[in-house]
């Protein structure tokens, strides 16, 4: 186990385009990271710089204190789950899982009790002489896991591995690598553009935009205090709504009426003009269905509603405003950015599933002015984040994870670590 | 599909089987003839006879055939199997490197492929007689390589191609030299198309008529092909149809067996399994 420095860490391709450009993360001993990005944000090519099997033009990889820029992969260390698993078709899933142990050179006893071991971790006891082709997709990719944990590698690397499951063995999986890496405690590397996995997983997640990191934080602190409308707009779904807002006397007057801050917010956006603001979903309500206590801490609005989705537990209403003419293309070039094809300015309000708001009717909306953010339209710096209260919540999840770390290893054994180990019950 | 379309496609397959399969039939028909009967007017012999196969296995002709399919074994076998291993070679570093020159190096077997062997078999000859490489084994096996050497590596670059690069990867991460990757992992999994390029490299080598009949001028390395244009009939006035005939049915064995032997090893599809179903 070991951790991971990458300093100024910048990959070129033949052409001059940098696909990663100036990265310096540390990622420390036991750590869960997360690379998430839009695709082509040089995500994967990161990974597999610190895998070894992409050259690095500049910078320098560390890991476990060593520089291993001109280490070849095998003397890294490391395992990786590729997106695709990778498995040897022409061996069976013992041999799979085996094959590391197997160009070491160990002793057949001691393969046996690891591959043993780790089939009891992942539930592939019955499944070890088929071959992968007669797996179902999520029972290969458990033996690409296996294959990953059963020797003692300085650190996992997960490349989009659940990316080709369908969405509920994703759920699971996902359960079941976070349950791994707790009882492991070994340093974790994933790379995925879910945000879900990202959310639910990291310990810390690392937002990449064109080969540059726009933010490093804990899931929370993204969520509540991102730095900029990227990252704004990336994590969250239904994503952030972003309304074209003017400063007038220390008021943000929006399409969905004027919006007052607190003084330190009120103070950040002094002697600007045009600006935007950010509003998640689940910060609207349906006004009559508002306490009478919390609707003085937020304002009142009447909008013509578009669409609703009624989803059972939750309920989503579309609110199509007008925005400048900048703004409208601004706002287009963000969700081209982020993958999606935003057609219109529209609001999406998370309201209550038992609200009886109809489609292409008028209905009066309550927002929730607490955690709304502004942003710069220019430059989408925003304006109004608390870094003290992000660092506040990082620090909160770094303490979660050492706690976590701690009962997970306390209650079941480490693979390898000898002794008998209880599969983790799925 | 229709009833009605099954039919036709039954029939049609039918067809095209008799026409491909009507000149084997003759041959071997033809190897039962007795001398006398070759010119019976029928397709079938009045009376079947082995008269032809214990002439060139054990008769008059059996001097000049023998030997030859020995050669003809010999030779051929070691073409293949040099040209398979060189061509997985080369065909590895054709689907995996990227470095300068690769498409010269294909546009050129593909020209060596295409370059006619009767233009060269001249100036080979004479080549050959110099430096004492005339009517030997190498002196046949140098042109066989020449001969099979592209088609094998074109037709290996393409099976490695197929292979996902991300085998030879993982084998990497999970410790192995390039070396171990190439034969633990990529070998195996190219086993079929080594196995089609061995096949489709022995047909061409135990095929070659030309430089089996121009390189050589005895026994000592003298393939099939040459020798079955050798025969002679048991007087002037008299054809070795017959002989031939058995002789060909004799040569199309052992490259049936190869195939039938082989069939399983060629289905393509060993790589299911190995990345996302």
């Amino acid at each position: 186990m070991a951790s991971i420095e990458m300093r100024n860490i910048v990959k070129q391709y033949g052409d001059g385009f940098p696909a990663v450009n100036d990265v310096s993360l540390d990622i420390a001993d036991g750590e869960f990271m997360i690379l998430v990005g839009p695709s082509g944000c040089g995500k994967s090519t990161l990974l597999r710089m610190i895998v070894g099997l992409e050259d690095i033009t500049s910078g320098d990889m560390i890991i476990g204190g060593k520089r291993v820029n001109d280490l070849a992969p095998r003397d890294r260390n490391l395992s990786m789950v590729f997106q695709n698993y990778a498995l040897y078709p022409h061996m069976t899933v013992y041999e799979n899982i085996a094959f590391p142990l197997r160009l070491a050179k160990m002793p057949d006893d001691e393969v046996r009790r690891r591959v043993t071991e780790a089939s009891d971790v992942l539930e592939l006891k019955d499944h070890l002489e088929r071959k992968p082709a007669n797996l179902s997709g999520g029972q290969r990719q458990r033996v690409a896991m296996g294959r990953a944990i059963v020797r003692q590698a300085e650190a996992f690397l997960f490349d989009e591995p659940l990316s080709n499951l369908d969405a509920k063995l994703r759920g699971q999986m996902r359960t079941e690598i976070s349950r791994l890496q707790r009882r492991l405690g070994i340093t974790t590397v994933y790379v995925t553009h879910d945000q879900t996995e990202a959310m639910t997983l990291g310990d810390r997640v690392c937002v990449l935009r064109k080969g540059k990191i726009q933010q490093v934080a804990s899931p929370r602190e993204l969520y509540e205090q991102p730095v900029n409308l990227f990252v704004a707009g990336f994590i969250g779904s239904p994503p952030m709504n972003f309304l074209p807002a003017h400063v007038e006397g220390g008021r943000l007057q929006t399409p969905f009426g004027s919006i007052t801050l607190d003084e330190r917010r009120a103070a950040a956006i002094q002697g600007r003009d045009l600006l935007l603001v950010g509003i998640r979903p689940e910060y609207f309500e349906d006004a009559s269905l508002v306490d009478e206590a919390k609707r003085p801490l937020g304002s009142l609005f009447r909008a013509r509603v578009d669409v609703t989705e009624w989803l059972g537990d939750s309920q989503y209403a579309y609110i199509p405003y007008e925005a400048p003419e900048a703004i409208r293309n601004q706002l287009r070039d963000l969700s081209r950015e982020l993958d999606a094809e935003e057609l219109r300015t529209q609001a999406i309000v998370s309201i209550d599933a038992t609200s009886r708001i109809r489609e292409g009717r008028e209905a009066e909306f309550w927002l929730d002015a607490r955690k709304v953010h502004v942003f710069d339209p220019q430059t989408g710096e925003n304006l109004t984040r608390d870094a003290e209260a992000g660092a506040r919540l990082t620090q909160m999840a770094t303490e979660d994870r050492v706690e976590q770390v701690h009962e997970a290893q306390a209650q079941g054994t480490t693979v390898g670590g000898g002794g008998a180990s209880r599969a983790g019950a799925a | 599909m229709s009833q009605r379309e099954k039919t036709w496609w039954i029939v049609g397959g039918i067809l095209i089987v008799l026409y491909a399969l009507f000149p084997i039939a003759w041959i071997v028909s033809l190897s039962f003839k007795a001398s006398a009967d070759i010119a019976n007017q029928s397709f079938l012999p009045s009376s079947v006879t082995w008269e032809n196969y214990s002439t060139i296995l054990t008769g008059s002709a059996s001097g000049l055939f023998l030997p030859a399919l020995r050669n003809s074994f010999g030779i051929c076998l070691i073409a293949t199997f040099i040209s398979c291993i060189l061509s997985m070679f080369a065909a590895y570093a054709i689907a995996r490197l990227d470095f300068p020159g690769k498409k010269l190096i294909l546009s050129t077997a593909l020209g060596v492929a295409i370059f006619p062997v009767i233009s060269i078999v001249t100036p080979l000859f004479n080549l050959w007689r110099q430096i004492g490489l005339y009517d030997t084994w190498p002196g046949l096996i140098i042109p066989y390589l020449s001969l099979t050497l592209p088609i094998s590596i074109w037709t290996m670059s393409a099976f490695f191609r197929e292979i996902p690069w991300e085998m030879e990867q993982a084998a990497q991460v999970d410790g192995a030299t390039t070396w171990q990757a190439f034969r633990k992992v990529i070998v195996p999994l190219a086993a079929p198309g080594v196995f089609t390029t061995a096949i489709i490299a022995f047909f061409i080598a135990w095929n070659d008529f030309a430089y089996g009949i121009s390189l050589t001028s005895t026994e000592a390395s003298r393939p099939v092909p040459a020798a079955l244009g050798l025969f002679s009939g048991a007087s002037q006035f008299e054809d070795p149809t017959g002989a031939i005939a058995a002789a060909a049915v004799v040569v199309t064995i052992p490259v049936v067996v190869l195939v039938l032997l082989f069939q399983r090893r060629i289905v393509a599809g060993l790589t299911n399994g190995a990345v996302k179903g």
